[in-house]
């Protein structure tokens, strides 16, 4: 709600020059350009660079359906999880003061500088033959890496830290005088959370999710160790689009990728979506009164 | 739990929160690392030191970290600008540009590098006009930085966006009331404000950027001691089957990005309490 | 909750393999390239398969790098047979894990290599900077591509045929100079052989690629005949893609036979020939005489006789240490 309400109530005295204005957003677009245009008009480029048919046909593909179906049941197991772990993890750090609470948030960074070839290996190294619950595994006859479980794995792995540091730096800006406001007046924890919270929380939750989910459909290297490879089994869709490229089939590769930047594409149309709705739900609501009372208090 | 010190606070589900948060952080994360750093140790000290004491490993550590801060630091900067475009102007097409900060994240990272690759090569689309001016991007250190700066923008961007959006016009305008000019009320009222959201993001782009592998290969040239990434000589270890030279070169990466991302995140804390923010 | 996604991962991987494990099938790792080719066998196996024993048979497939595939193999990917570009990967098999019989490479005819390919040069057309041989190579102005060798098998093929062709020329010492001002002129190490090809053709960087023989095939059906010229070299090495059965897993699974067969028919005429269309030289003279139009005569040295082994090359030469990284230490 607060996004509705920054810019309609805007005013010359909170904003900048005309001037400024134009010159900032021209360098914003100008890097964005550079940087994240123009690569994925390129990859977009390619795809199509010997015609739709050819592009379709790629993508039509059963090693590619099955590939897809792969990644999006990953991202579908991954991300809730890592959901779950991000509101937790947010509301103990941010709401809370704590010994070793610098510490804490470390580790919860640490899988985002850990090489993803070597986020693989280390379940390699937990769960394969040669592993340390290898021998266990076969003879219970358990399937971990190369198989389903360990994909998943590896991709909870590498997407751990997003939504709970997203929420993180929200959170503390926020302060938790609602919350604490709403425990006075006699609601009880989950409410407090369900009804206060939960709402002033759910843009910042929102991208999380976004962010999760986008790498975790993304991601090569870890999957990449634990996969195994095998076709129309265990092929996510960046693995597929290695193979691809390695096969001199450019145009799939291509086509490939282009489709996993258009599920991103997706998804964040679903959030515009989203974020439509709530500000028609919301016009002429009392929260952004609430929201104001709330920064007087905290000021 | 009085074992973290716990400030009294009325707040429920601190156990709860915390709990849930050390089990499962524990499960995904401490145990595979801590297998990681065992598995290394089968090395002995002595076989440790000399696996990851050697020129190359050393070269290419500099080479990983410092691509990383310099890529990093170009996110926060940039980062911060198109998420205070993004929540505080309008202009046509908006929507679509927000859209898309999110898809290096998307994109197989492997797709980005040959992208970026094919865009820097001197025979590339930027590459071409380069070339002339004598700026070699592709197979140079300076791509490595394109590559990382690439993957990591949408830390910077999406940590900073909600913290911008939340802050309230009226603080500005009881600002711009008391006489403060827009630098003035830019420095001492919404930059510290965001200053926290805006550590984060940095931290995390540079953690992500240091363990990058994928879009990093495809335009680095990866010639030994000039624009050799650590993890490749990860890979190079793994090829010659050697798991535990490969776990022992992991763990130097990762106790230094943990000593690196632990100061960060101390600063943020302490800077966070000076300015009564948390 | 954790009962409940632990239930559904595995009603998930049921759906997901459901279909696949309908009848009885063997797994194929193998390296990146030969897609292609197992492409075209495969149906062809399954057809000679039924009219042999009228039973189906499915064939699934694994592609990735090779010493990567060995890996997962020994690290519990269920392999029933194993087909890579290089003999150290099989004997890791036997070394971790026993996963093979240590003499698994006497148990197939031919070193249990069913095709061979070799290291030839592909130029720019017109051939501009006129190479002809080896020793062009290491010209002053000649950009060479090569992928890197302490993680391709491309690279490493390639470096060993450099060193074994100046080694029959001029001895060790010669060899190693020979190696090193070639290295001099590379200007990209790439991380693969693919990568390596897009560096040359799409980036336009460099006067040669080195690379294998059936790859050029590969080069010219994606970019087109007329854009290269490939040169064959006087001598070059004799690249062998070993094949072998995985005893553990076909043990366990029971299915030896169809595993044995299906590595059998690589070497019977029908396979051999899919073979040599796939650029791949056959070991049946009859079907190399057939397709001799697309092999040239060349002469080539094996690793096993000019390095001793295949585990002595790579002590030697791509070892951390080793002869490989000591020319770029120099520097």
């Amino acid at each position: 709600m607060a996004l509705a309400t920054n810019q309609t109530e805007r005013t010359a005295a909170t904003t900048e020059s005309v001037v400024v204005r134009y010159v900032l957003t021209g360098f914003a677009l100008v890097f964005l350009t550079l940087f994240l245009f123009v690569p994925l008009v390129s990859v977009f480029w390619e795809a199509l660079a010997k015609g739709w048919d050819l592009y379709l046909a790629a993508l039509t593909d059963p090693e590619a359906v099955n590939a897809i179906k792969l990644t999006l049941i990953t991202a579908l197991i991954a991300v809730p999880l890592n959901l779950v772990f991000g509101v937790a993890a947010a509301w103990a750090i941010a709401r809370f003061e704590f010994r070793g609470k610098a510490l804490l948030t470390t580790l919860i960074d640490l899988p985002f500088s850990i090489s993803p070839v070597v986020a693989g290996l280390i379940y390699v190294l937990l769960f394969g033959a040669q592993g340390w619950l290898g021998p266990w595994l076969a003879e219970h006859d358990i399937k971990i890496i190369f198989a389903i479980p360990g994909i998943v794995l590896a991709t909870v792995f590498v997407t751990f830290p997003f939504v709970a540091r997203e929420l993180i730096p929200l959170m503390q800006a926020q302060g938790a005088d609602e919350e604490q406001a709403a425990l006075v007046l006699g609601a009880s924890g989950w409410q407090t959370f369900w009804r206060v919270t939960l709402p002033n929380i759910k843009w910042g939750l929102l991208y999380g999710v976004i962010l999760c989910n986008a790498r975790a459909m993304g991601e090569f290297g870890a999957v990449s160790v634990v996969s195994g490879h095998i076709r129309g089994q265990t092929n996510t869709v960046p693995l597929h689009v290695e193979i691809l490229y390695n096969e001199y089939n450019f145009i799939g590769a291509f086509a490939c990728a282009s489709l996993l930047a258009g599920l991103a594409l997706v998804t964040l149309a679903l959030k515009t979506f989203v974020e439509w709705r709530a500000t028609q739900q919301h016009k002429g609501d009392a929260v952004p009164l609430e929201a104001r009372a709330r920064l007087a208090s905290a000021h | 739990m009085n074992l973290f010190n716990k400030k009294h606070s009325v707040l429920p589900g601190f156990g709860l929160g915390l709990g849930y948060t050390l089990f499962w952080l524990c499960l995904i994360v401490l145990l595979p690392l801590l297998a990681l750093v065992l598995k290394s140790s089968e090395l002995g000290w002595q076989g440790f030191w000399e696996t990851v004491s050697t020129d190359r490993v050393i070269a290419s550590l500099k080479l990983s970290f410092g691509a990383s801060l310099v890529a990093a630091l170009i996110n926060a900067l940039f980062g911060f600008l198109v998420a205070w475009v993004l929540v505080r102007y309008s202009f046509p097409g908006k929507r679509f540009v927000d859209a898309l900060v999110d898809l290096p994240f998307a994109l197989p990272t492997a797709v980005a590098g040959i992208a970026l690759t094919t865009l820097y090569a001197p025979n590339g689309w930027f590459g071409q006009y380069l070339e002339p001016l004598g700026i070699k991007v592709a197979f140079t250190p300076i791509g490595i930085m394109v590559a990382l700066t690439f993957i990591g923008l949408p830390f910077v961007v999406r940590t900073v966006q909600p913290v911008l959006q939340d802050l309230e016009a009226e603080l500005e305008e009881a600002a711009t009331c008391l006489g403060a000019n827009r630098w003035q009320i830019f420095q001492r009222v919404i930059f510290p404000a965001t200053l926290p959201a805006l550590l984060t993001g940095f931290t995390l782009a540079l953690a992500r950027a240091t363990g990058e592998f994928g879009s990093v290969i495809f335009i680095a040239g990866n010639i030994p001691m000039v624009s050799e990434i650590t993890p490749l000589l990860i890979i190079g270890k793994l090829e010659q089957y050697d798991y535990l030279g490969a776990t022992a070169i992991a763990v130097v990466m990762l106790m230094i990005s943990f000593v690196m991302l632990l100061l960060i995140n101390g600063i943020q804390w302490w800077a966070g309490r000076r300015h009564g923010i948390r | 909750m954790k009962a409940f996604i632990s239930k559904t991962v595995l009603a998930l991987s049921l759906a997901l393999s459901g279909t696949a494990f309908a009848n009885t099938s063997i797994l194929n790792v193998s390296y990146d390239v030969m897609r292609d080719f197992y492409k075209d066998l495969n149906p062809a196996f399954q057809k000679s398969y039924k009219a042999q024993t009228g039973q189906d048979i499915a064939v699934q497939q694994s592609h990735g790098g090779s010493s990567k595939q060995a890996m997962s193999v020994v690290s519990g990917l269920e392999a029933d047979v194993i087909t890579m570009n290089q003999a150290p990967d099989i004997d890791l098999l036997a070394e971790r894990g026993a996963l093979v019989p240590k003499n698994w490479q006497q148990r197939l005819p031919d070193n249990a290599a069913p095709f061979t390919s070799t290291m030839i040069f592909l130029v720019r057309k017109g051939n501009p900077k006129q190479i002809k041989d080896w020793n062009d190579l290491t010209k002053q102005g000649v950009a060479v591509i090569i992928p890197n060798p302490k993680i391709t098998g491309n690279g490493r093929y390639t470096y060993l045929a450099a060193w074994g062709q100046a080694q029959k020329a001029g001895g060790e010492a010669k060899a190693r100079q020979y190696v090193e001002s070639l290295f001099k002129n590379v200007p990209v190490l790439d991380a693969g052989g693919r990568a390596a090809t897009t560096t040359f053709m799409q980036r336009n960087i460099g006067d040669v690629l080195v690379t294998f023989e059936n790859e050029a095939e590969m080069v010219a059906r994606e970019f087109g005949r007329g854009s290269f010229d490939v040169i064959y070299p006087a001598v070059s090495i004799l690249a062998e893609s070993p094949v072998s059965v995985v005893d553990k897993v076909v043990d366990k699974k029971g299915t030896r036979k169809v595993a044995e067969d299906y590595l059998k028919f690589l070497w019977s005429p029908e396979g051999q020939e899919i073979a040599a269309q796939n650029y791949l030289r056959p070991r049946n003279a009859q079907v190399l005489a057939k397709y001799s139009k697309q092999f040239p005569a060349i002469k080539t040295f094996t690793v096993e006789e000019t390095f001793g082994s295949w585990k002595k090359a790579m002590d030697t030469h791509f070892k951390d240490g080793g002869v490989f990284d000591q020319i770029y230490a120099k520097r």
